[in-house]
């Protein structure tokens, strides 16, 4: 019942883009895409997509801009978007970043947003370059069916179209679907399109004008936890004394296909393949290196089961939560540690200190629908400014602890939607004296002097009324 | 350059104390120290575990604690908890002693003031160590007030460590007794020296200390109790003196008025059994000043005599008649259970089931009189000895505390905890007096005729003295031996209550640890793995089902409904649970569907063996509910008076709803090597019902270790779309 709609809606669609595309002002059509790969990785819960696009200048103005289409249901997922180029002949290849910016389009087609790709150097008419694109996209795969039995294994839809949505023409294009195992239960069948093992692969399809668009339904099993953090608050706290406290709090819930009826702890113990395959066991955290005191704990007490395997690279923490989490169930927790100082405040030329510290999540495979980063500057610290490579929201707060009288300053920054990639550096500068270290220490030595004076003179002076 | 030496000399010969001014620094250092040490020894189970709240009720203290300091006093004061009692709720602004919360409220405050940025849980679990310490203060100004500063010393020493009280104190032990017993030493120590010197500002500081006990634990009955007793023993004995009137009226009427501001306590003063004793010495006393002052302005004995016998028997008659009417009338509700129990032992086996089964309330075995006192076992007769030999009011009071207090501590095991200070005051009068003689002895050296003179009391009894002491060869030796033998008992003490701390007062029996096969520790952390589900992924407003021990715990850290809750002042709310937990299937599922039940938790210790679970305590659910309900009956349980859960069992035990929800697919399970499957490794036997099948519930939980077991209970069947409502 479902199918034919769809058909019908697609081929609307693409009539629709057809007629629209040939009306469309001249300003993008100077562009072609000669050859276009497409490989999705819907091995994890995170959607992984690597275009690798052979654009051609074939109008008569050198352009340095290039846009990459998303049909508007895809955007809400999107969470990073990157794009490089490769440079060099033959061997000595090398990479280069390219700046990657949502932008807005006079004439977007059923909503259809944009990301502005920006080139190092114009391309002239009748060249041509590659580019490669990374993105990536969250709580795309939807669990059908929505709720599962313990002993059952996860399926998942995952929505998408057979042709690249593109405001250029693309010439020749090919797309490879990789799934997490060879049960697929169905697929949307746009010819030529087959599937080998893991792999399906839809294409080549030729001379596709601007906008085409055929969706595709693909139907498969998908036993990966599926580990969202829905907030994430990281608290990073600076102490000039030589140590920087992060606190992470977590709300974590499995976002796959909800858990129904009965969970059986025999079947879990003794038949751990086949029972409970897509729940969550355990997670891992990668922390910096030379981590120490580090705990894991929630609102009732100390969770014991957690081991840390530290080496000079990095420090893994291997956590379970209390119980496994099926689909749907949730778990809050937090995780703190101390780290040295050195290795992340450093000094700039003009006198001022900067944080450099990682943003993002150090869970493995997992998505944070919200994180606020709080980085809490030493008291007496001025002029706080944050430097992220990514948009975020920020403002300023106070914070009071241990014997502060002014608060601390916090500078607060929030995202949404992130993935692993996110975790880049971000740098915060501020301003400090040292001779602030010494105010909490002097005000508990002189507390404890006027204590002993108080007891001095109490036993000195005479307070009785009679002689 | 010369004359540095000298002036160096000089600057420290002004610096050399005095002699009783360096007995004043020994005596504030050795103080300091035990009062560090008092906090300290309570540490153990932050050590060994983690800083958290112990066990069952503390649970409940620290879930009000988090509410007063979330909402404020007012909306404390007047709290209705839903959560509890499930329907009936509960007023806990009324039926609770807030002295604790708002102690450990107003400590967080102070902190929080000085910059201290302490968390509430923090606070809660030093409590206890905190109060501790202060009882050690207040000891050594109690043994200072009964006999000198030395037996003080001793006292806040031995009760610095003192295993009987360390029991209510450790660290994590939220409990009311934690504060009570510091209240409950201040005030008789207050009181005390209010009688001692006649002070109307001493004896106000009592009534306050009394309000302060009032408001943190029921056991201020036994102050409301003593007192009068011991002022009517005075009386008897002729001890009688206008500083016992001051003393007495203005504590009882001030203290009586305060209480009052308690609502949980509210009129009892003036209306309960159980306070009438102190009312009517009240006005004995009252009698007492009249006749005195009828003595004092008639001269005629004869005449006085024939005066007091009308008065005596007018104003007993008169006393008598108002007490009469008011039980009567009702006015002067009778002695509760509790009260009966204390009185008689037996009581509440034969008529409270309730209170018979915590085990807390049991009569006490003898070992673990050894176990909390000690040594102080052997001291206390002695330290009874010196008090007689040396009789003052003072010291009056403190026999009758211990005599009194050492009769409930027999009564009941946790009565040992109101025993203990009292126990460690008379055992340092014992040590320091003996020690102190044995010394006096052994610093004599060859003046013995001297320190006889100097010691006896008698200027005729001296010589005698001296002669008995010379008479004596081994005399010193034998001190010195003696000498020896106090400090390796007193080192033999502390020892023990170190071994004691650590190895059986610490656990805070939420987190179970054990020893493994290679002799790791194995911690079941199972009761908060349940809970924190309870809490994360189930519905905010389901209410779970569960024997009325575990009900604090659910609310405070599962945040949900419970049905029955360890405030037990409903009985036959908890006997409707046993009922449910011992009918069949199909029958407690009406019960469980009229409490509007949605989980049943159960806690299970086959898999671990772990001994308190619910099988082992399922009888008392089998008596408290047949106590209300009559259809349940204890034989139906057992064969020949015999409790099996093997193939032997009863089969009303094999099909009742706590066997089945606690051995559901336990026959699938292998426990121990070499052991069929579904051996039951608590009771040490194979199951007899091993294929229980449930109808009407499921599971919805098992903790890896199995200890709880969580039980979702399956909607009606005409009533399917309430489960999609509920939990789609």
């Amino acid at each position: 019942m479902e199918a034919p709609i769809r058909a019908r809606e697609a081929l609307g669609f693409i009539l629709f883009s057809l007629l629209f595309s040939i009306c469309r002002s001249s300003s993008l059509n100077h562009l072609l895409i000669s050859n276009a790969e497409r490989r999705i990785d819907l091995s994890s819960h995170i959607v992984k997509v690597y275009l690798t696009l052979k654009v051609e200048n074939a109008g008569s103005t050198p352009t340095s801009e290039v846009f990459l289409s998303f049909p508007p249901t895809q955007v809400d997922h999107l969470a990073t978007v990157e794009a490089l180029v490769t440079k060099g002949k033959r061997k000595k290849t090398t990479l280069v970043r390219l700046d990657v910016k949502p932008t807005e389009l006079p004439d977007a087609p059923n909503d259809a947003k944009y990301f502005a790709i920006y080139l190092e150097n114009p391309l002239k008419s009748g060249e041509s370059t590659t580019l490669e694109v990374l993105y990536l996209l969250t709580h795309s795969q939807e669990p059908f069916p929505a709720e599962i039995a313990q002993s059952e294994s996860q399926l998942v839809y995952y929505r998408d179209s057979a042709l690249i949505l593109s405001p250029y023409h693309i010439k020749q294009q090919t797309t490879f679907i990789k799934t997490p195992s060879t049960k697929v239960e169905s697929f949307t069948r746009v010819e030529p399109s087959n599937r080998a093992g893991t792999e399906i692969k839809y294409g080549p399809y030729e001379d596709h004008p601007p906008y085409s668009f055929s969706p595709i339904l693909i139907h498969f099993e998908n036993n990966s936890p599926f580990a969202v953090v829905e907030e994430l608050v990281r608290e990073v706290e600076i102490s000039h004394w030589g140590n920087l406290q992060v606190t992470e709090q977590y709300t974590l819930v499995h976002a796959g296909a909800r858990h129904k009826g009965v969970f059986s702890r025999v079947d879990f113990q003794s038949r751990p393949t086949l029972n409970g395959a897509s729940s969550l066991r355990y997670l891992l955290a990668r922390l910096p290196p030379r981590v120490h005191s580090v705990y894991y704990r929630d609102e009732i007490g100390n969770i014991s089961s957690s081991h840390l395997r530290t080496d000079s690279r990095k420090s893994e923490l291997e956590i379970e939560p209390r119980y496994p989490l099926f689909g749907g169930w949730k778990a809050t927790f937090v995780i703190g540690y101390g780290l040295p100082l050195q290795d992340f405040l450093f000094e700039t030329s003009d006198d001022r200190r900067y944080l450099n510290f990682t943003f993002g999540c150090p869970l493995l495979e997992t998505v944070v629908d919200k994180l606020t980063i709080k980085v809490v500057l030493p008291e007496g610290s001025k002029d706080p400014s944050a430097v992220v490579p990514f948009p975020v929201e920020q403002h300023l707060e106070t914070k009071y602890s241990y014997l502060d009288v002014v608060g601390r300053t916090v500078v607060v920054m929030e995202k949404k939607n992130l993935v692993p990639t996110h975790n880049s550096h971000f740098q915060v500068y501020y301003t400090f004296k040292p001779i602030f270290m010494l105010a909490e220490p002097l005000m508990l030595a002189s507390a404890f002097f006027l204590f002993f004076v108080a007891c001095v003179a109490y036993l000195h002076i005479d307070l009785s009324i009679r002689k | 350059m010369a004359t540095m030496p000298a002036s160096a000399s000089d600057l420290l010969k002004s610096f050399k104390l005095k002699t009783k001014q360096q007995e004043l620094l020994i005596r504030v250092s050795i103080l300091c120290l035990v009062y560090i040490l008092a906090f300290i020894t309570r540490l153990f189970s932050v050590l060994r575990y983690e800083s958290m709240i112990h066990e069952f009720d503390p649970y409940f203290n620290y879930r009000t604690t988090l509410y007063l300091t979330e909402n404020g006093f007012y909306d404390f004061w007047n709290w209705f908890d839903y959560e509890s009692w499930y329907p009936l709720g509960r007023i806990v602004g009324g039926t609770l002693y807030p002295g604790l919360m708002v102690t450990a409220v107003l400590i967080y405050r102070i902190l929080r003031f000085l910059r201290f940025a302490v968390h509430i849980r923090e606070v809660c679990v030093l409590t206890a160590p905190f109060f501790a310490s202060n009882t050690t203060l207040v000891a050594y100004f109690f043994g200072k007030e009964i006999w000198d500063s030395g037996a003080g010393l001793v006292a806040a020493i031995l009760i610095a460590v003192c295993p009987g009280y360390i029991s209510r104190s450790v660290a994590g032990s939220y409990d009311n007794e934690g504060v009570a017993i510091f209240a409950l030493l201040f005030t008789f120590y207050v009181f005390v020296k209010a009688v001692n010197t006649g002070s109307l500002a001493w004896s106000l500081a009592s009534a306050f200390g009394y309000f302060y006990m009032v408001s943190a634990w029921g056991g201020y009955v036994f102050i409301i109790n003593l007192i009068p007793l011991y002022v009517l023993v005075l009386l008897i004995t002729g001890r009688y003196s206008m500083r016992l009137y001051v003393a007495y009226n203005c504590m009882y009427i001030l203290g009586m008025l305060l209480a009052m501001q308690i609502r949980f306590v509210g009129f009892q003063h003036v209306q309960s059994g159980e306070h009438m004793a102190a009312m009517g010495v009240f006005f004995l006393m009252q009698v007492f000043y009249f006749l005195d002052w009828v003595k004092h302005m008639l001269s005629d004995t004869k005449l006085f005599q024939a005066f007091l016998r009308i008065t005596v028997t007018s104003a007993v008659a008169v006393g008598g008649i108002a007490l009469g009417l008011g039980m009567v009338s009702g006015y002067i509700s009778p002695w509760t259970g509790r009260f009966y129990s204390l009185l008689d032992p037996t009581y509440a086996k034969d008529h409270i089931p309730i209170i018979a089964s915590v085990s807390e309330h049991q009569p006490t075995a003898w070992s673990s009189f050894m176990f909390d006192f000690h040594i102080l076992l052997f001291l206390f007769p002695a330290g009874l000895y010196f008090c007689f030999k040396r009789l003052s009011d003072a010291t009056i009071f403190i026999v009758m505390y211990g005599l009194t207090s050492m009769y409930f501590a027999g009564v009941m095991v946790r009565l040992i905890l109101v025993a203990t200070p009292a126990v460690c005051l008379i055992s340092a009068i014992a040590v320091s007096t003996t020690v102190k003689n044995l010394t006096v002895l052994l610093r004599s050296k060859n003046k013995v005729v001297q320190t006889g003179s100097t010691k006896g009391s008698g200027g005729s009894k001296s010589s005698s003295k001296a002669l008995l002491d010379q008479s004596q060869p081994f005399q010193k030796n034998g001190a010195i031996a003696l000498l020896f033998g106090a400090f390796y008992l007193l080192s033999r003490y502390a020892t023990h209550c170190t071994w004691v701390t650590s190895e059986a007062y610490s656990s805070p029996s939420i987190v179970l640890a054990a020893r493994g096969a290679h002799g790791n520790r194995v911690i079941f952390d199972d009761y908060r793995e349940a809970y924190f589900w309870l809490r994360q992924n189930t519905p905010q407003d389901a209410k779970v089902m569960s024997w009325w021990d575990y009900g604090y715990q659910i609310t405070a850290m599962g945040n949900r409904t419970v049905i029955v809750d360890n405030n037990t002042w409903n009985n036959t709310h908890i006997a409707t649970v046993g009922r449910a937990m011992s009918s069949y299937e199909d029958e407690a599922i009406e019960i469980i569907r009229s409490l509007d039940v949605d989980y049943v938790l159960v806690v299970f210790g086959g898999v671990t063996g772990y001994s308190s679970d619910d099988i082992n305590k399922f009888l008392w659910m089998v008596r408290i509910g047949g106590g209300v309900f009559p259809v349940i009956k204890e034989p139906d349980y057992l064969v020949n008076g015999e409790y099996r859960v093997d193939k032997g069992a009863a089969p009303k035990m094999l099909n009742c709803l706590m066997y089945k929800l606690c051995y559901y697919r336990f026959g699938e399970m292998m426990t121990e090597y070499g052991k069929p499957p579904g051996y039951d490794r608590a009771r040490g036997v194979e199951i007899g019902n091993k294929d229980v099948k449930l109808e009407h519930l499921e599971e919805a939980f098992t903790t890896s270790n199995w200890i709880v077991r969580i039980y979702r209970v399956k909607p009606a069947n005409n009533r399917w779309w309430l489960n999609r409502y509920k939990f789609g």
